[in-house]
């Protein structure tokens, strides 16, 4: 069917210019007209005083229907704006830009018309040209429903995501290490707690909870096993499940999420604290045990079972630390989870000296500050300081640095509890790390062996596991996309994406459970995952002309692309987030999609009206990112911030899909200069491919060379990184641009 | 030391935070202090607390009893209470220092030399004679509160003053014999001695 | 038909005391704007903000409970209005005190029946001020200027008590404007951005800690000079005292030429009232407030 399609018939193009908003009272709509007819090849143009109204919708579905229109030139406000009114069927729809792209960033003034003008029929150019060149995109036929989730891990998140996916309509697998449900929640004596007023620990209700994961008949339990190989993409993942025993069953899914969770930091590490000389030093997680067994009667020390009179709280221990193997981050959980333990003693005894010695007091989410505030009011006594060492001893005495009274304290307690982080169960590293740390070891002549075992055993040329993030969590873009990974269709949720506590994780869980129900589904109609949903294009490539490079496959920020035995790229399209890095990657240009391609791009910035030389009216391309850097534009347009007539401005997917060629030919057409506008990258990035734009920065660093051998100035071509809300900047930097070419004169290269 | 203090000690084991929150006026709040300084640095006269209130919690938290109770700090207090509407916490920060205060010099172990904590006493014995306050003699005992001769030095140089609020009719001599006092002095006197027997009976409980 | 209330001046406003001056702008202002005042019969000293050291928690509640006891008694039904930052302040928080907590409130009743009295605790406690605002209202305050207060530019310094802990309603602890808005009602011109609007004046403490108090107050004239201030003016006893009467003590210690007069909102609307010097109680000023003099003898 996707083939019948590709065969269509002619491209019929028909331009419709819009007069309402002002374009019609700023622009010449008939020399638009002749424009579109003469340069942009449009077999129809028609205008409209209101294009986006029902009646101008009809005019152009009827050119549609009846005159065989199939390729849609809308020349009127951003293709941000209007989406719904314009989204025609079965048909390319190309935005020209005028209102946001032209009226709105010139000057209603005489002396400009002529500039103003020039810009729009540019854009009604290149409007033609991409409509010329693009084709409608429809599913590749690799596409499977199925609807089953795979949850790595049986702990609370897990748990979570199976009951909210099972009452979604979800079947549910979870595959656990252990030989019971229940995760580090179930060896807690309380939770923090969940519930307005915040005021006490909770029942952690984990037995509630593995009794529904059992009663429930959608959701399938395999106990004592792991995920021995992992193969396939959303819609279409097989996975081998091993038991202990060894008995090894394959089953298909349509999306994963993982939910490893954590290991608690290993306090051994910590000796200037006692730890495993002094037995009445313990872990939060090993006080939790004292707790459950003293299950609401005094709790007892484990050196001598004398019943714990006085108690201290060590936070930070080992974390938010730069010493050799200390957590540099902060575990977010330990400070609710010292006031939650500080109340099992309080609860029970209120004349029990107990003590959290902080230096900050950190207690998110909605009810953390009600719960140290409880924490107060049952007499937990909070002291700001620094502890430097615990002495052994029949009672443990911890010395520290009160950081309010700037003195050193020497306190003798019955009991020191250290609040250890988290280290999050996120598997492996990729390959490409696995290979940097064996060269690294190789030269120091010595071995590198992984030290962690797979979660998910990946077959995946990347890597065995999905990639992880700051401090070795497995999150790809905290901020805009939680739960997303770098693995399309694998989803993480609790505290291997970030720490957190149980009520978080839960949050977590549901979300994550969300996301891998929609991939399934989409994965099923062959459309893309955010941030192009229901996009239906994907990445192809012309064999012929590759080369074998491997840097589509290195590059592609999703390991969406594997290798066949004949090193040619083998694109699994659902695993494919549609960002086209691959495309910019690619040096032989063999990669494109149907609607985006080196041509959709390259036949604009040629469609440009080039002005002589002597003219003095400078031509400046700025290739901007759709997901930041655009928008900002359009609300540079909306303020009505004005930016030279002489911008043309074409929005790309992600700024790593920009091709060198686009550079060099426009170049060689004559630009003065070209601007590309990207998102941050590094390690706050916020591009929305992970990659892209931190590739982009790392290509364009070799621009400069290419320009010396065509003995232009570097300063032609400038590469910025743009937020969503840079609205006042990304004008500056247009202007900027204006200037630096009045400085540096015209390019030599017009003709 | 006091019988009163003695006898503090004893109850309390030295446990001080618990002391504050049974015998301090608004002493039950100090323990919710989360020590973010905001009261400290909003103080007036700050520079020349010893402790400001942020490290007063803080040393009661810590049972550094004498040290709290004997300091001048709390003395310093000009009832702005810029403090306590600046505290995240919504401490009555204000009346705590006052509480800390009185308890003190209810215990005897307060800085006796401290003008202020002389000058409070003056106030409250002035009132308490005549149920209003008498201007003039507050201003005669808190010249001579140090000894004559230094009271006549000090009275010196704020004749000036005072010269100047006779002349605008501000300060009136009469108050010097009889003065300003309210009708039902022995209804008055009576409350007040109800009052603090009240009071003591639920301290020294 | 006038607005009654049940009046409390303190100790500072009686005759002969330091802000009885303060008295006499009020009874002249409240003259033009048909307010009478009925003072509360017998009342007693609040203990101001440092009375704390003799009078423990009990002793200082009592007093003010008295004094709302007495008004419940004889002025049944009219609000307590108080012109003194203090005297106000004590006796709301007392009756905020005593309405928190019932063992308190027993107690204090207690003490109260040694004095054959009995406090109900129902009475709204006001200032001044918040009657002005809420009871006549801008509009109305500026209806009786017979002679506007043109080309005075005007500090308001609001101070401490009149602004913390309680306020006044609809204003900012941080930047309360309504002394900016009297200001300009009766047409004179507020300083803005006056930076030690609500910085204190030491308070009590300007008489057991004369300097570091000096130094206070030092900045607030000075801030009042900067922002181009022809005078200061307050609506606090304390603050008036404090800020007029040690400019000649700071002018010794820091050779500052300070001679900024110091008045009541009270003093400015009486004169713009067209009441003479006297009854706006100009006599009363230490630094004399010859702006406003000149107008009153208009």
């Amino acid at each position: 069917m996707a083939d019948e399609k590709k065969i269509a018939v002619e491209k019929k193009i028909g331009a419709y210019i819009c007069n309402g908003c002002g374009i019609g009272e700023r622009l010449d709509s008939s020399q638009l007209e002749t424009t579109a007819k003469r340069d942009g090849k449009a077999a129809i143009c028609q205008q409209h005083d209101f294009l986006c109204s029902e009646a101008g919708v009809k005019m152009i579905q009827d050119d549609i229907d009846n005159e065989g229109v199939n390729r849609v030139v809308i020349a009127a406000c951003s293709r941000r704006a209007k989406t719904e009114a314009f989204a025609f069927k079965d048909v390319v729809v190309i935005r020209s830009n005028l209102r946001e792209g032209v009226i709105w960033v010139r000057p209603d003034e005489d002396d400009q018309r002529e500039t103003t003008q020039e810009m729009a029929d540019d854009y009604i150019r290149m409007g033609c040209a991409e409509a010329k060149y693009a084709n409608i995109p429809s599913a590749s036929g690799q596409q499977s429903v199925n609807k089953n989730i795979l949850i790595a891990g049986g702990g609370i998140s897990g748990m979570t995501a199976a009951l909210e996916a099972s009452k979604a309509g979800y079947p549910c697998t979870i595959v656990e290490k252990s030989s019971a449900l229940g995760g580090a929640t179930a060896q807690l004596y309380k939770k923090i707690p969940t519930r307005a007023p915040y005021a006490d620990p909770e029942d952690t209700g984990v037995d509630a909870m593995i009794a529904a994961v059992e009663a429930d008949s959608n959701i399938t339990v395999f106990l004592n096993s792991t995920l021995t190989n992992t193969a396939g993409a959303p819609g279409r993942f097989t996975a081998d499940i091993s038991t202990e025993s060894g008995s090894t069953e394959t089953k298909e899914f349509g999306a994963i999420v993982q939910a490893s969770g954590f290991t608690p930091y290993d306090a051994n590490n910590l000796p200037e604290f006692a730890y495993g000389k002094n037995k009445d030093v313990v872990t939060q997680m090993e006080l939790e045990a004292l707790a459950k067994t003293a299950n609401g009667g005094a709790i007892k020390r484990p050196s001598d079972g004398k019943e714990v009179s006085s108690v201290l709280f060590i936070q930070c221990a080992g974390q938010r630390s730069t010493k050799a193997g200390h957590l540099e981050h902060c575990s977010g959980y330990c400070c609710s989870a010292s006031i939650k333990e500080a109340m099992y003693f309080k609860d029970q005894n209120t004349a029990i000296d107990t003590t959290v010695l902080y230096t900050d007091l950190r207690t998110p989410g909605a009810g953390g500050e009600n719960f140290y505030r409880s924490g107060q009011n049952k007499g937990v006594i909070f002291t700001k300081g620094i502890a430097s060492e615990v002495v052994d001893g029949a009672n443990p005495t911890v010395k520290f640095k009160d950081l309010i009274l700037d003195e050193d304290v020497s306190m003798e307690v019955d009991l020191v509890v250290l609040a250890t982080g988290m280290v999050a169960n996120a598997g492996q590293p990729t390959r490409a790390e696995i290979t940097l740390s064996e060269n690294e070891a190789k030269e120091a002549g010595t071995e590198y062996k992984v030290s962690v075992e797979s979660i998910l055993n990946l077959d995946y040329r990347q890597g065995k596991d999905v990639p992880h993030m700051t401090n070795g969590f497995a999150d790809s873009h905290f901020i805009c996309f939680p739960y997303e990974t770098q693995r399309t269709g694998i989803y993480t949720a609790g505290p291997t994406r970030r720490p957190m506590d149980t009520r978080q994780a839960m949050d977590d869980a549901t979300g994550a459970a969300m996301k891998a129900i929609s991939e399934a589904e989409n994965a099923g109609l062959g459309k893309a995952a955010h941030p192009r949903v229901a996009d239906l294009s994907f990445p192809s490539f012309r064999q012929e002309g590759c080369t074998q490079c491997k840097r589509c496959t290195v590059e592609c920020p999703f390991g969406a692309i594997n290798e066949t035995e004949d090193g040619y790229p083998e694109f699994n399209e659902s695993r494919c987030r549609r960002c086209g890095t691959c495309m910019g990657a690619c040096p032989v240009r063999v990669i494109s999609f149907e609607n985006y391609s080196i041509d959709t791009v390259g036949q604009q910035l040629k469609a440009v009206d080039i002005p002589d030389e002597f003219d003095e009216k400078p031509r400046i391309l700025v290739l901007a990112c759709e997901n930041d850097a655009y928008p900002a534009l359009d609300m540079a347009a909306q303020n009505r911030l004005e930016y030279s007539a002489f911008t043309r401005i074409i929005p790309v997917r992600c700024l790593g899909s920009v091709s060198l060629s686009w550079i060099t030919d426009s170049m060689n057409s004559g630009y003065d200069g070209v601007i590309l506008m990207g998102c941050p990258s590094g390690d706050d990035y916020q591009c929305h491919f992970v990659k892209g734009s931190a590739m982009a920065q790392e290509r364009m660093s070799k621009v400069g060379d290419t320009l010396e051998t065509l003995s232009l100035e570097k300063e032609r071509v400038q590469t910025y990184e743009i937020s969503i809300t840079d609205i006042q900047k990304v004008p500056q930097l247009i202007n900027e641009m204006a200037e630096t070419i009045e400085k540096i004169g015209m390019s030599p290269f017009k003709f | 030391m006091s019988n009163l203090n003695t006898g503090m000690v004893e109850k309390y084991r030295n446990n001080f935070l618990n002391e504050v929150e049974a015998n301090v006026e608004e002493g039950e709040w100090v323990k919710m202090c989360m020590q973010c300084g905001v009261c400290s640095g909003s103080c007036p006269l700050g520079p020349y607390w010893d402790h400001p209130p942020q490290e007063l919690f803080m040393m009661i938290r810590a049972g550094k009893r004498e040290e709290v109770l004997e300091s001048t700090s709390m003395w310093m207090c000009t009832s702005c209470y810029n403090c306590l509407v600046r505290c995240p916490r919504e401490l009555p920060i204000t009346h705590i220092m006052h509480g800390l205060a009185h308890y003190a010099t209810r215990l005897g172990i307060e800085p006796k030399g401290q003008p202020t904590r002389q000058f409070a006493q003056l106030f409250w014995d002035n009132l308490a004679k005549n149920g209003r306050v008498n201007e003039l003699w507050l201003g005669v005992n808190l010249y001579f509160m140090n000894g004559f001769v230094n009271g006549i030095k000090v009275a010196m140089g704020m004749a000036g003053i005072g010269l100047g609020m006779y002349k605008s009719g501000r300060l009136s001599i009469k108050e010097l014999i009889g003065g300003h006092t309210v009708k039902d002095k022995s209804g008055f006197k009576a409350m007040i001695k109800k009052a603090q027997e009240l009071e003591s009976a639920r301290v020294d409980k | 038909m006038s607005k009654e209330y049940s009046f409390y001046p303190g100790c500072s406003s009686q005759e002969g005391a330091s802000s009885s001056n303060y008295l006499k702008s009020v009874q002249s202002m409240c003259d033009v704007l048909d307010i009478k005042l009925n003072v509360i019969p017998d009342w007693n000293c609040c203990s101001a903000s440092i009375g704390y050291c003799g009078g423990g928690e009990l002793p200082r509640l009592a007093l003010s409970a008295r004094n709302i006891a007495l008004s419940e008694k004889h002025n049944q039904g009219q609000d307590i209005v108080a012109t003194c930052a203090a005297c106000w302040l004590a006796t709301k928080e007392t009756q905020e005190r005593l309405d928190d907590d019932a063992g308190l409130m027993d107690e204090t009743n207690q003490a109260l029946a040694e004095a054959g009295l009995k406090i109900e605790n129902k009475t709204k406690i006001r200032h001044m001020v918040e009657v002005l605002i809420e009871d006549i209202g801008y509009e109305e305050m500026g209806k009786h200027v017979s002679k506007p207060l043109d080309g005075i530019k005007i500090a308001g310094y609001v101070g401490c008590q009149t602004n913390r802990p309680f306020g006044i309603e609809g204003e900012s602890f941080e930047n309360p404007k309504y002394l900016d808005k009297f200001i300009e009602t009766l047409g004179a011109e507020p300083v803005e951005k006056y930076d030690k609007k609500v910085s204190c004046c030491g308070g009590a403490l300007a008489f057991s800690e004369p300097e570091k108090s000096q130094a206070l107050i030092k900045d607030i004239i000075e801030a009042a000079y900067d922002g181009g201030a022809d005078m200061i003016v307050t609506p606090c006893p304390v603050c008036q005292m404090n800020v007029e009467v040690y400019q000649d003590k700071i002018n010794a210690t820091y050779g500052t030429k300070f001679n900024m007069p110091v008045t009541y909102y009270s003093t400015l609307m009486s004169v713009a009232y067209g009441k003479n010097s006297k009854q706006s109680g100009l006599n009363g000023q230490i630094i004399k407030a010859k702006k406003l003099e000149e107008v009153a003898s208009k």
